[in-house]
């Protein structure tokens, strides 16, 4: 086996010496970049399957229509663009709110495979109608020269949007704790996702609840929408569709359901696909593989995920 | 004060209460006695707003509250310990005791009923920073309990506390029941258990397939030959 | 348990319709000839999909993964030989399999069964999950596939495709794959390996209690499902002439999930209908896509991408409104259909009545 896997071995090592610091640094950056971005998307599926236990397939569109929506407000609309950012983030959230109120909530009694069809669904009419509104041409998310300039730290070259990316991520998570940790409607959402019929009893408006869990989803995948604009600004209708399947592979990786997970599966698969391809570029093709190939891995040996706790089913 | 008349419920396809009709009198423990499937639990969950009635009335305090949601059910001050404790497993007890005076805005009040409450049950407050899902049975009753009470109700109902407890909890908590209704507190209590039930209760009904078949005090049924074979018991001869 | 009577008429009614297919095959023009057979063949996916996902019960979500397979396969071996280096120009074809030349029907089988095979493992690994958790990992294991056909270029000619495929558009070939199909899966449904995936479907801790082995059977609808999307594939294929990566994104599964939906998960005859309204719908929605004058005014609606947004409007609308679908769990039978024909009115009525 040694001797059929050596050449490889060889490549690899290899590879890790012949990489400089820097080239590595540079990776490293990509990576953690990436990974935050991924974090920040993954947390809106992980909190959604927490309170409906279903996957809102819809999330990944969203991504790409608050990339629609920035291009607008900044290129044809000209508004400045941390104006736009704000108005992303509102419209985002209320697009997101509204998929929760036609496609998901009139099924919330019914069996889970309808769910789980209109979320494919409102997916899926999302696409189409970016398709159709904005034509399926590329179009180029606007350049902020603030944010995507260059900027020199020894012999690595960082987009400045690099060093904004983690800052946020951290920051929303943070603010997101403590909303779901120290705040009453944090707590009526932590007691909603375990027993939403319970929590009826208590008088909390399960509703209002749901809302507010996919407003801040929303938000939150509008943040990484504007970030991920600026970092590759191909934008087209299907933008989200592999990084949706990613951040929702990210979430389960950490443990569905727990906020702190997605974050990790994000960083994980972020980073892990990164290095993968610097070390072996011949493989370059297949680096939507390797979120699968984790999922695979986890559900094998860790089916709860990484920081998931096991639940007993009650027959 | 809470009054059911007639009432008719569905469940999954099969009609659980048949027109069933019965008070509770303000200041006295009713309890409601019956076989597992009889319907008991069905009657709660009406009350309470979580199942819709086919027809029938609940009223309380002479207004209609039948079909009402649970949100507006529970701010007129009805509230439930469910079957089967049903604390929030991921919540800390001193969460779970929060969240059932959600609809309370009075911070100072609060404060002081957490204070009852943990007097009425110091081994709470023993275990107020743990996960409520790491407590005992004996213990998640009592939490469930005491979540109750935060919302300040007028009527507590409770849907078989006794189930899966030891006889020695069981008989704790049957003494906090009596001892909340000594402190004024109206008490709907639906028992397997009908001996204990019984032995407590001011009012009782019998429940069978969705009717009521017979009620009087809790001591004339204790005594009455009838529940006594089917519930309680029959010695041997 | 088919009746002597049934068998007799479902005989009958086959010739009828082998009938109608001679009939299309000379006397109707190609593009009508082309779209009966795209419906024939969706047909056959869809009820492939059907049968994990309406009768098992198993969310998959996999189903333009294995239909790829299957017209990579019949594109990979019935191109002749002399051909392929006019195909492979980027890349020359893996000297393994450059000099194979399959026939049709040979290639076709052998792409119905790799994909059987690619079921298995993936579905080792993949039909312990639960409903969700399926969905994205057959979804992912669909990407997998057409990201491994994208990259292999000595084996597949990656994203150039391959074209040439020599063409088989006779109606009465893809209908008598159809017919195969639609019987083998109905007497698979009506066996006890049928009872068996819909008692998994209804209550799989129930069936298992009951003795019903559930990955065992799990695992037989989904290789089952995957042989025949891999066969619609293949005829897929020859249809086409050509096959492309592009062609087998996932999206295109939601068209099947479309057929099923709108015919009726659970139903083998609201397949057939659910592809019959699709993909004349598809057809017919084309006429959305062009500018429309009325009046002498452009109507400003109507233009690419129009087509697709009301597709997907109707799946909303028939998931939200009219879950059931057209058949709901009810078949075609016979008896019925003497019933109808007797009496129509009385038909529907009594059938308000039940």
């Amino acid at each position: 086996m040694l001797i059929v896997y050596g050449g490889e071995e060889m490549e690899f090592f290899q590879a890790i010496l012949n990489m400089s610091a820097s080239s590595l640094a540079q990776h490293f950056v990509n990576g953690f970049s990436l990974g935050s971005l991924y974090a920040l998307i993954a947390i809106g599926y992980t909190m959604v399957y927490g309170i409906l236990l279903m996957i809102n397939f819809a999330h990944a569109d969203i991504v790409m229509m608050a990339c629609y929506f920035a291009f607008f407000g900044i290129t044809v609309f000209h508004i400045p663009w941390y104006l736009t950012f704000v108005g992303v983030i509102i419209a985002t959230a209320i697009l997101g709110v509204v998929i929760e109120r036609t496609a998901y909530r009139p099924l919330r009694e019914a069996p889970k495979n309808s769910v789980l069809i209109s979320a494919i669904g409102a997916s899926f009419l999302l696409e189409n109608l970016a398709n159709y509104l904005f034509s399926g041409r590329p179009l180029s998310f606007p350049d902020i020269p603030l944010l995507s300039q260059n900027i020199a730290i020894g012999e690595v070259q960082i987009q400045a949007i690099c060093l904004v990316i983690p800052v946020m991520t951290f920051l929303s998570l943070a603010v997101l704790l403590h909303i779901v940790n120290h705040t009453k409607t944090g707590m009526a959402m932590r007691a909603v996702s375990k027993d939403y019929e319970i929590a009826r009893v208590m008088g909390v408006n399960i509703d209002r609840v749901i809302s507010t869990t996919f407003i801040i989803g929303s938000a939150l995948a509008a943040i990484g929408a504007f970030m991920w604009g600026v970092r590759y600004p191909g934008i087209t209708p299907y933008l989200g569709v592999m990084p949706g399947l990613k951040c929702f592979i990210a979430a389960v990786i950490g443990g569905i359901g727990n906020i702190k997970g997605a974050v990790l599966g994000g960083f994980i698969l972020g980073l892990g696909e990164i290095f993968i391809v610097a070390f072996f570029p011949q493989l370059s093709g297949y680096r939507d593989a390797f979120a699968f190939i984790v999922l695979i891995i986890i559900l094998f040996y860790k089916p709860t995920g990484l920081l998931g706790v096991k639940t007993t089913e009650k027959v | 004060m809470l009054k059911v008349e007639n009432l008719v419920v569905s469940y999954g396809g099969i009609e659980a209460l048949k027109g069933i009709s019965l008070e509770v009198p303000e200041g006295k423990i009713v309890t409601l006695i019956g076989a597992n499937g009889a319907g008991k639990s069905t009657l709660l969950r009406s009350i309470i707003g979580l199942v819709k009635p086919g027809s029938g009335k609940i009223s309380y305090e002479e207004k209609d509250i039948t079909g009402l949601n649970s949100q507006k059910i529970v701010e007129t001050g009805i509230t439930l310990v469910p079957e089967g404790r049903r604390v929030f497993p991921n919540l800390t007890v001193l969460e779970n005791l929060k969240i059932g005076a959600y609809l309370r805005n009075d911070k100072d009040g609060i404060e002081k009923d957490i204070r009852w409450i943990y007097d009425l049950f110091p081994r709470l407050e023993e275990r107020s920073w743990q996960m409520a899902g790491t407590l005992s049975g004996g213990e998640q009753q009592m939490l469930a309990v005491g979540r109750a009470l935060m919302s300040r109700p007028k009527v507590l109902m409770m849907d078989e506390p006794s189930l899966g407890l030891a006889p020695l909890v069981i008989k704790d908590i049957f003494k906090i029941i009596q001892e909340i209704n000594n402190q004024g507190m109206t008490v709907l209590l639906i028992e397997q258990n009908a001996n204990m039930a019984l032995k407590i209760a001011d009012i009782a009904y019998v429940l069978e397939t969705g009717r009521i078949t017979m009620t009087g005090t809790g001591k004339e049924l204790l005594e009455n030959p009838e529940i006594k074979a089917a519930y309680l018991g029959k010695k041997k001869d | 348990m088919k009746n002597k009577r049934d068998i007799l008429l479902t005989v009958a009614g086959l010739v009828v319709l082998f009938g109608a297919a001679c009939y299309a095959q000379f006397e109707m023009g190609s593009y009508v000839r082309r779209i009966i057979n795209l419906c024939l063949i969706y047909a056959i996916i869809g009820l492939s999909m059907n049968l994990t996902n309406g009768f098992a019960g198993q969310f998959s979500l996999g189903q333009a993964g294995f239909m790829a397979v299957g017209a990579y396969v019949v594109g990979i071996f019935t191109v002749p030989v002399e051909l392929r280096p006019n195909v492979f120009y980027a890349e020359p074809m893996n000297p393994l399999i450059a000099d194979i030349q399959m026939p049709l029907w040979l290639a076709q089988l052998v792409g119905g069964l790799l994909s059987a095979l690619i079921a298995f493992l993936i579905g080792w690994p993949v039909l312990r999950l639960r409903g969700d958790y399926l969905a994205i990992a057959t979804l992912g294991f669909s990407e997998i596939i057409r990201i491994v056909i994208t990259n292999a270029q000595s084996w597949t000619n990656g994203a150039l495709g391959i074209k040439d495929i020599p063409a088989l558009n006779d109606v009465r070939y893809i209908f008598i794959a159809t017919a195969i199909t639609f019987l083998f899966v109905t007497c698979l449904i009506n066996s006890s390996y049928g009872r068996a995936f819909k008692a998994i479907r209804e209550d799989e801790i129930a069936a298992e209690a009951m003795g019903v082995g559930l990955f065992k059977h799990k695992c037989m609808a989904f290789m089952i499902s995957a042989f025949f999307a891999g066969i619609g594939g293949g005829l897929y294929a020859t249809l086409l002439g050509t096959v492309d990566p592009k062609n087998f994104l996932f999206t295109l599964t939601y068209n099947f999930l479309l057929i099923i939906v709108l015919g009726g998960m659970g139903s083998i005859t609201g397949s057939m209908l659910g592809s019959i309204i699709v993909t004349a719908g598809l057809e017919y929605l084309r006429v959305f896509d062009e500018p429309l004058e009325l009046f002498g005014m452009a109507i400003p609606l109507f233009r690419p991408g129009f087509r697709m947004v009301i597709f997907s409007v109707l799946l909303m609308a028939c998931v939200l409104f009219w879950r059931k679908g057209i058949m709901g769990t009810n078949e075609f039978t016979w008896e019925k259909f003497m019933a109808f024909c007797k009496n129509p009115v009385k038909y529907f009525t009594q059938k308000g009545a039940n």
